[in-house]
């Protein structure tokens, strides 16, 4: 007797189109792209979302997302994000940021779309370096590390220290849950996918401002091979990025998903 | 409905209201503060959406991210607020969605002072933000007027999925003055098909102001140019006093125009033949309405509360046909309509050519007036 496998395990999700990646070889931004896709799937939100895309790598987020989607001025997506839910409130609003994006240019818009608690998601990539302009000094670059605006490495006197964002809005009232995750490697993409879930069913259930912090790979700008470049997260980043959950709304605590 | 003492800023915020906007997002400034105070009252209570924004900033990001979902979303500020929102004004133009944006303008440059101005002519009616883009630009010149175009306003921004601009300067902001509101319009249900709502049995929709191939962008720059002709040929407002028999033609917009027109008044007594143009669009401009008068009129006085923006903009239309004087106050002073007065008897009699700038004039008797005989 000869089986027949018939069911389907793995395919792209309905919330991502069928076309040609822009990122770099070894870029996470992909791996980050499939998981929101995957979560608006499994959650059945894809004709109820709408995506703010960013200034930086992902500014054309919107070509691989089968959803409505605007483009927000570099920095400013949670405001534009806290626009549209607020005319919208029953719709799904998310941003996805790189870390220039939101922990400089933006840092007053994310700031206080989280003192607001506006009930919007946002996917943070940290990737500890300005990628689309060609490898400049972000406000995540680790001390000592070498990029084109910080040519000697990152100095303490000249640039100071980088930021903590996920601990920095966990302080805030109006967050209802803030974690870091990595995408260094099967095990922690798989945890990263559950935070995103987690981040959407904080919007779903109206209980405030939720963000997932994804520390991410720039072979490209890093200067390092793409299974280098994923070392490097664990080795180098991970140190000054722990991962964790630094707040949990308790309806969220007790959730299975 | 029934006239009433309306302060400006409160009658504009409801008058916006009533014609259905759906969220408002500011930051307080003075002298628009009472605009974003009125929302904060209102809106809440209505279920429409009011935010006060971190910044002007923010506040213009809102207001484009509620644009881009079609519903009626406004923002009210003051010049330097102003150009903070240049941005987001910026990305609104290239994303063609619509919005209004109420200007009360004051005195400049930088902090200047919470003095009535007209000083953001440039920046209101040049674009002010980066690349190419013609906003509308509607400037009202009593309580009546702001409350019947801030109307205006929404629709056109609607009609042509434009950015309108509703400039008026302090005076009008603060000031009390009988007039009506109108009735309370209901917010239209239908969703336009290029807003983003969710895409529900449908292709997604997605609003940008990018377009990365330089001949995409040209295409949409065409595109904007194109829509800015039909402006130009549909949407010219003007408002004209004793022009029928007038020899000198005075321009003047918002509260200049209103001052200029008692000095025009009072002119007439004195057997002046003297008229107004003052423009209520100021873009597009009453071009074709000037031209017309040129042929008219022997003279040309142009009353502003700047350094004579507007001035450069008749001069380009007038090309030197006639001669082109100028009168201004600026910093935050408005001009008194006997000093309007003053300036029309002389220009009464005067017989000189062209100047090539009329500034000249008007500086060297400014500077004799403001400093005095030092």
């Amino acid at each position: 007797m000869v089986s027949t496998i018939t069911e389907v395990v793995y395919q792209r999700p309905e919330a991502f189109r069928d076309v040609q990646t822009h990122y770099c070889p070894g870029c996470t931004h992909g791996t980050a792209h499939r998981l929101v896709a995957e979560v608006i799937d499994e959650m059945g939100l894809r004709e109820k979302a709408i995506g703010v895309a960013p200034v930086g790598c992902s500014v054309f987020a919107y070509n691989y997302f089968n959803m409505d989607f605007v483009e927000a001025a570099h920095g400013r997506a949670p405001a534009m994000a806290t626009g549209i839910k607020r005319v919208l409130p029953d719709n799904t609003v998310f941003t996805y940021q790189g870390d220039g994006d939101l922990a400089s240019i933006g840092i007053a818009e994310i700031m206080h779309a989280a003192i607001r608690g506006e009930k919007i998601t946002v996917i943070f990539i940290n990737n500890a370096i300005y990628g689309m302009t060609g490898g400049q000094m972000a406000p995540t670059t680790l001390l000592g590390m070498k990029t084109t605006s910080s040519p000697f490495g990152r100095d303490v006197e000249l640039a100071g220290y980088p930021v903590r964002m996920a601990e920095i809005l966990s302080t805030l009232d109006g967050s209802s849950y803030i974690v870091r995750r990595s995408l260094h490697n099967a095990a922690n993409i798989r945890k990263s996918k559950k935070a995103i879930r987690l981040a959407f069913e904080a919007q779903e259930r109206g209980l405030g401002f939720s963000l997932v912090e994804l520390l991410s790979s720039c072979p490209t700008n890093w200067k390092l091979s793409p299974q280098d470049a994923l070392d490097f997260i664990a080795d180098k980043m991970i140190p000054i990025f722990p991962l964790g959950d630094y707040k949990v709304s308790p309806t969220l605590a007790s959730l299975k998903v | 409905m029934a006239k009433e003492l309306l302060k400006g800023n409160q009658a504009f915020a409801e008058a916006a209201i009533r014609a259905g906007v759906e969220a408002f997002y500011g930051y307080p400034i003075t002298p628009s503060t009472e605009f974003l105070e009125h929302m904060a009252r209102r809106l809440p209570s209505l279920g429409r959406a009011f935010v006060q924004a971190e910044s002007e900033v923010a506040a213009i990001n809102m207001v484009y991210g509620a644009a881009c979902t079609g519903k009626r979303v406004m923002t009210a500020s003051s010049s330097p607020g102003i150009s903070l929102m240049m941005e987001g004004i910026s990305y609104i133009a290239g994303t063609e969605v619509p919005a209004v944006i109420v200007n009360v303008m004051r005195g400049g440059p930088g902090l200047g002072n919470i003095a009535p101005s007209q000083g953001d002519y440039y920046q209101m009616v040049k674009g002010g933000g980066h690349g190419d883009y013609f906003p509308i630009v509607l400037a009202p010149a009593s309580v009546q007027e702001a409350i019947d175009y801030i109307s205006l306003a929404f629709d056109l921004a609607e009609k042509y999925r434009s950015i309108v601009h509703v400039i008026v300067d302090g005076n009008m902001g603060q000031m009390m003055e009988p007039a009506e509101l109108p009735p309370m319009r209901e917010i239209p249900k239908e969703v336009p098909d290029w807003a983003v709502s969710g895409a529900k049995g449908r292709e997604p929709n997605i609003l940008t102001s990018i377009y990365i191939e330089p001949e995409d962008e040209e295409v949409t720059n065409l595109r904007l140019l194109k829509r800015w002709k039909e402006i130009e040929k549909n949407e010219v407002l003007f408002k004209e006093y004793l022009l029928d028999d007038a020899e000198i033609l005075v321009i003047g917009f918002g509260t200049a125009g209103r001052v200029a027109s008692s000095a025009i008044h009072n002119a007439r007594e004195e057997g002046i033949k003297a008229g107004l143009l003052r423009p209520i669009t100021l873009a597009p401009f009453p071009q074709q309405r000037l031209i017309e008068l040129t042929k008219q009129v022997k003279r040309i006085l142009v009353v502003e509360m700047n350094s004579g923006m507007m001035l450069d903009d008749i001069m380009r239309i007038v090309q030197g046909k006639i001669p082109v004087e100028f009168y201004g106050r600026m910093g935050g002073v408005t001009p008194l309509p006997d000093e309007i007065l003053d300036e029309l008897r002389r220009v009464a009699v005067n017989k000189e050519p062209a100047a090539e700038d009329p500034r000249d004039e008007w500086i060297s008797h400014l500077e004799q007036m403001i400093l005095g005989e030092k």
